[in-house]
């Protein structure tokens, strides 16, 4: 575990550097796929077991990292929500002029609604700036936690990981 | 005196799981609990859990210990509430306070699984109104409904601290920051990541220093601690907050064993004086079995394990459970749990569990 995240809680871009679980740009940039974002060598494998596409690997020891194989992920979402530690994004780059989405695991009330303008933060709550809700989902399946996905800027797809609704 | 096969104190994951998996086999159970509800602190954790489907990983607590309910009540398990196991007795009879009542009950086997209670730090100040424990936050915010303040701190940056967090901000409330003395986060780095991202600062290497306020908390100083955990003066930050939650370890209910006269051995990274016992949970004492947190602070996943684990060497001793399936459904429950003491977070306790074990079959000296 690098230091820097011990001390603050997040991980930085340089640490997820190393993650066998993000995702390449060039598979970000032909559609949406999962980008996960787990570094510690924690007892968990729901990921790799609700995975129908075998695009997580975790393996026999149940402490190994998560491993993406991005061109088996098939952009299904269910890692999204049922990852206990909520460390899975989904990311798509292959939006025209320059905008991307980024969906997120959320589990705070009330939801935010579609066309909703919010903050988006980044991993350590620094906010980004506005951007708009485009797709809030939640089903029993889901078991509450619901997903949300916001539009940004590309260059905020790696850094937008939460957001902020906005007092009325 | 009524008499048992098996009385299991505690009606939290680890006497559940105990009591179902020697149900299951023909033992007839009892489960004596002091609270008014059974379940112990899982229907408190309305997250979901980490593992793998073996041990219900992405199911919430609390729908975890519904399915135990359910299950223990078709095995026809009688589950006996408001009733606080006073004292363990010379012949192996346990003295229960059953509301106003007090009767003497006995059992073949007794599994102690009470679970484990908050360590708290004093502190100037620690006695006001809005000091609370972690699991008094819990318990109003997540099964009474009731938000325990609006802006808090939280002393301890464990899995404790990082969920119970995240628990009150999904309540509603702010968390000013999360501190902790030690330098680095003591739970899970996606706990952690899970509130830092919506901008809840850690604090580490820093301890609280006061709880400002006449008659509840209005706010609390900090200051930071050097690598020896002394307060560097000048260092100080306060904080306007109405609740300061206390988060700072658990430590073993080992009362009873201790009474019973079960050998003991200091464990500090399970949490302190802990009975010791073997590979199947029983004690030093014959017939006395201990399970979860009692035996050692580690997981609910965890303790649901060394229940079964309990359950099944309490059948098989009882002559409910033949030697070859017993040791088939033995070894599956081992491989399970092996899987949870790895990594970085689970090793150490591992290890510290095989101490025991090793001290329990005397190849080393309990400390």
């Amino acid at each position: 575990m690098p230091s820097d995240s011990s001390k603050t809680g997040f991980l930085t871009e340089a640490e997820l550097k190393d993650s066998p679980g993000v995702p390449s740009e060039a598979r970000r940039k032909k559609g949406p796929v999962a980008a996960i974002e787990c570094m510690e060598d924690i007892p968990c494998n729901p990921c790799e077991s609700s995975c129908n596409y075998d695009a997580i690997i975790v393996g026999e020891d149940i402490t190994n990292l998560p491993h993406l194989y991005e061109d088996n992920c098939v952009a299904c979402q269910t890692c999204i929500y049922i990852c206990p530690g909520q460390a899975i994004f989904m990311i798509d780059e292959s939006l025209p002029d320059g905008r991307a989405t980024v969906m997120m695991p959320y589990e705070y009330r009330p939801l935010p609604e579609k066309e909703d303008i919010v903050t988006a933060l980044d991993r350590g709550g620094r906010e980004l700036g506005d951007a708009k809700v485009v797709r809030v989902r939640q089903t029993k399946k889901m078991d509450q936690t619901a997903t949300v996905t916001i539009e940004v800027p590309q260059e905020w797809s790696m850094q937008a990981r939460a957001i902020r609704i906005k007092s009325s | 005196m009524r008499r048992y096969e098996m009385i299991c104190v505690g009606a939290g994951p680890a006497g559940l799981a105990a009591a179902i998996e020697a149900a299951k086999h023909g033992v007839q159970v009892i489960i004596f609990d002091e609270n008014e509800r059974p379940g112990g602190q899982l229907f408190k954790q309305i997250h979901k859990f980490f593992g793998s489907r073996e041990h219900r990983a992405m199911e919430r607590g609390f729908n975890i210990g519904n399915s135990f309910l359910a299950e223990a009540k078709e095995l026809g398990i009688e589950v006996s509430l408001n009733s606080v196991v006073l004292g363990f007795y010379e012949n192996g009879a346990l003295n229960v306070m059953i509301g106003d009542r007090i009767e003497q009950v006995k059992a073949q086997k007794t599994l102690i699984a009470t679970g484990a209670s908050e360590n708290m730090i004093p502190f100037p100040g620690w006695t006001l109104p809005g000091v609370i424990g972690a699991g008094a936050a819990q318990t109003m915010a997540n099964l009474h409904g009731i938000r325990p303040g609006n802006d808090i701190l939280m002393v301890g940056s464990g899995n404790v601290g990082v969920i119970v967090s995240y628990q009150m901000m999904q309540a509603g409330s702010r968390i000013a920051a999360v501190i902790d003395a030690a330098p680095k986060i003591g739970g899970y780095a996606v706990h952690a990541a899970k509130i830092a991202r919506v901008g809840v600062p850690f604090m580490m290497s820093h301890t609280i220093k006061k709880a400002h306020g006449k008659d509840r908390v209005e706010g609390a100083t900090v200051i930071r601690v050097d690598d020896s955990w002394n307060p560097i003066p000048g260092t100080e930050k306060s904080f306007e907050v109405d609740t300061i939650c206390i988060a700072v370890g658990l430590n073993p209910m080992t009362q009873l064993l201790r009474m019973a006269g079960c050998k003991t051995a200091f464990v500090p990274v399970l949490g302190g004086r802990l009975p010791v016992h073997d590979e199947n949970q029983e004690t030093s004492v014959k017939g006395i079995y201990v399970a979860g947190d009692a035996s050692g602070i580690e997981e609910a996943s965890t303790a649901v394990i060394e229940g079964r684990i309990a359950g099944l060497a309490i059948a098989h001793s009882l002559g409910y459970l033949d030697d070859v399936s017993y040791r088939q459904q033995l070894e599956k429950q081992f491989a399970s749990m092996k899987g949870l003491r790895s990594g970085s977070h689970g090793e150490q306790r591992g290890k510290a569990k095989e101490y025991l074990n090793a001290v329990m079959k005397g190849t080393m000296d309990a400390l």
